[in-house]
């Protein structure tokens, strides 16, 4: 009979379609939407839209099939000659797909990504909040490159960068509370916040707790009252403290317990990618030209 | 044509019918004009009374509010502890009475504003002083990374230098200077507000082009347009008070002419008034309040526009009435709204300018909603 043998036939065929699929790879890889995002092709032309994620396509080795960034994007030197797309939110959409890429890389921001998927381009959202993240994006993203060796490679040299700026910080800063500001309004990195990350990893405490969110926007009251054992800050706002109500008490500041960055230091340690290794060297340099008090800390 | 006489002094008296020519008390008119004048008068009465209650309770609140949350026995404890006079006296105090004066001005200028343009939707921010303001601070923000993109490098130092503070007081005055040169002058009441809104326009693309070459400004761009008032100390609070000092006095004084341009540009000529100077005195009056309000805590929303509506909503009166009054309702709203920024969430901070739109905004929906069930 033509339907028995269908009712036989087709789980049978079905068997059949999915076998490659749960052969090939166990853990189907899937983006930050949760789509899968297995490529029959490795991807030979790249647009990033973010810098972090352009740092990363780099330092996997496949910068050359980058060709095209977001405005932000200026680290490795190389790709400030591709053509700038806008940024995520006012992307160059015909641009983009003028230069014909095999992937687009974004972050979550639905307007741009509706938008390139509806005109048929394959879309690969990731997130960077924190370390895991990081270290999932670089996963993914030598995967899809078909260089799953040259992530654990990456990784272990951003590993190995953060052990060596723990091992440089002074023994008398373990355990002391920072104080991080990302923006003067202001706005402190918290200790789930990467930043917050790369600190505990160098031995040091922070006086906003993980449970306040990675970047919150705090009344300033509270740091006066927190009293950071070490304050970091852009040079800029950090030489203007002294001059905000009641900040002058803040002994870090009074006793130049700080780290001032400048304007390419703060870009580097506001970025999550793989330069974080660089960031954590950054802040380990910074902490150990720190004064010791005359306390003897 | 008429010789020119500062209102309120001489006859003729520029004062609308039915208006007596006494000039009026503070809270009301004289009371000779039977019951619907009194039931007026009882109003104003109890809406400085309210007002008055209103601020001293919220000043306390604003020092008892801080970053533990609000509580009156933690503000024992911290007045009992070391460290009360930083706390309370050099950051609770002045965040306080700085909120308040910030929102003062901001009402004086909202109610100077819909008097001289006869509107109720004219704001402080219309006569370019918030896109100035703005394109001030977006300038010293990014100052450092325009360097290479035609501003050298002496110059960019010397943009850094001026400050946020002072760069957005400059800017909202050069905002409204723009404009009152677009408009020659004070002449035409829509040439004026024609020339604002264009101004408006021209001055945030200029700041757009320049977050757009220098990214790192936007954050501040965006924390500016938002409000603060978490930094306010005793010297802002010096230099808000001294404009406080300066516009409430002139916009007094003026309140007359206002009450006698309601009834149209045509009559109030006729009354003796010279309009050009008028509106040059109101809309210097305008650009200092509402300059020295925005260099101190940013674009804070809506109070400008809804302290006036507020003041007369609930009381009808004379200019001079409805603008000290919303100069009261203004302080009243944006300290009432820092205070919740501080203790909704401490001590994380919800941004003060959504707040005042929401408090502002309700309590407008509520007085519209009754009058028209009453």
């Amino acid at each position: 009979m033509n339907g028995r043998r269908l009712r036989t036939a087709l789980p049978a065929a079905l068997l059949v379609a999915l076998l490659p699929l749960t052969a090939l790879a166990q853990p189907t890889l899937r983006d930050d939407r949760g789509v899968a995002v297995a490529m029959a092709v490795p991807p030979q032309r790249i647009v990033s839209l973010l810098p972090s994620l352009t740092e990363s396509v780099c330092v996997l080795g496949a910068c050359a099939r980058l060709v095209g960034t977001d405005r932000f994007s200026n680290w490795p030197a190389s790709v400030a000659a591709l053509p700038k797309l806008g940024g995520l939110d006012d992307a160059q959409i015909e641009r983009i797909v003028a230069l014909k890429p095999d992937v687009v890389l974004v972050a979550p921001s639905a307007r741009v990504i509706e938008r390139l998927e509806a005109i048929g381009l394959k879309v690969i959202v990731l997130d960077s909040r924190d370390h895991a993240d990081v270290k999932h994006a670089l996963t993914l993203l030598a995967a899809v490159l078909g260089t799953p060796a040259a992530a654990d490679r990456a990784w272990a040299g951003i590993e190995a960068d953060i052990a060596d700026a723990a091992a440089r910080v002074p023994a008398r800063l373990r355990g002391q509370r920072v104080y991080f500001e990302i923006d003067a309004t202001p706005y402190a990195a918290g200790a789930g916040s990467f930043i917050g990350q790369t600190l505990a990893r160098l031995g040091l405490g922070n006086i906003v707790p993980a449970e306040m969110g990675p970047f919150p926007k705090l009344n300033p009251e509270y740091i006066v009252r927190a009293q950071p054992d070490i304050v970091m800050a852009a040079r800029r706002d950090l030489a203007a403290m002294p001059r905000r109500p009641g900040w002058s008490t803040l002994r870090a500041l009074r006793s130049g317990q700080t780290c001032g960055f400048d304007a390419a230091q703060d870009e580097l340690l506001t970025r999550s990618g793989p330069r974080m290794g660089e960031a954590a060297r950054v802040l380990a340099d910074c902490l150990a030209s720190i004064p010791a008090l005359p306390d003897g800390r | 044509m008429a010789a020119e006489h500062p209102p309120g002094r001489t006859a003729p008296s520029p004062l609308p019918a039915g208006v007596p020519a006494k000039r009026q008390s503070l809270v009301g008119l004289s009371a000779d004009a039977g019951s619907p004048m009194l039931a007026d008068r009882r109003r104003r009465l109890r809406l400085v009374a309210g007002l008055v209650g209103l601020s001293a309770l919220l000043l306390f609140a604003g020092l008892a509010a801080g970053s533990d949350g609000w509580s009156a026995a933690e503000l024992m404890r911290t007045l009992r502890g070391p460290d009360a006079a930083l706390i309370i006296g050099q950051i609770r105090a002045p965040r306080t009475l700085g909120a308040w004066l910030t929102g003062a001005l901001l009402g004086l200028a909202g109610a100077t504003a819909q008097g001289l343009f006869r509107n109720p939707l004219a704001d402080p921010y219309l006569l370019g002083s918030a896109s100035g303001a703005s394109l001030g601070v977006v300038l010293v923000l990014a100052a450092a990374a325009l360097v290479g993109h035609g501003v050298s490098l002496a110059t960019a130092d010397a943009i850094a230098r001026i400050g946020l503070v002072g760069a957005a007081f400059a800017g909202a005055l050069l905002g409204v200077l723009l404009t009152l040169a677009l408009a020659r002058g004070a002449q035409q009441t829509v040439r004026l507000l024609l020339a604002g809104v264009v101004v408006g326009v021209v001055l945030s693309a200029v700041g757009d082009l320049v977050t757009t070459a220098a990214p790192e400004a936007l954050r501040g761009k965006q924390v500016f347009m938002l409000g603060s008032t978490g930094f306010l100390g005793w010297g802002s609070c010096a230099a808000l008070g001294l404009g406080l000092v300066a516009c409430v006095p002139l916009s007094w004084r003026w309140s007359r002419a206002l009450d006698a341009l309601t009834l149209g540009d045509d009559s109030a000529r006729s009354l003796g008034l010279s309009l050009p100077r008028v509106r040059a005195v109101l809309v210097t009056a305008l650009a200092l309040a509402t300059g020295l309000a925005v260099s101190q805590a940013g674009l804070v929303a809506f109070v400008g526009l809804a302290a006036p509506h507020l003041v007369r909503r609930f009381a009808p009166a004379p200019h001079g009435f409805t603008t000290l009054a919303s100069a009261a309702a203004g302080g009243t709203l944006l300290l009432a709204a820092d205070v919740l920024a501080r203790s909704l969430i401490a001590p994380q901070e919800v941004p003060v300018g959504a707040l005042t739109a929401l408090i502002g905004g309700g309590y407008l929906l509520w007085l519209l909603h009754r009058r028209r069930v009453a």
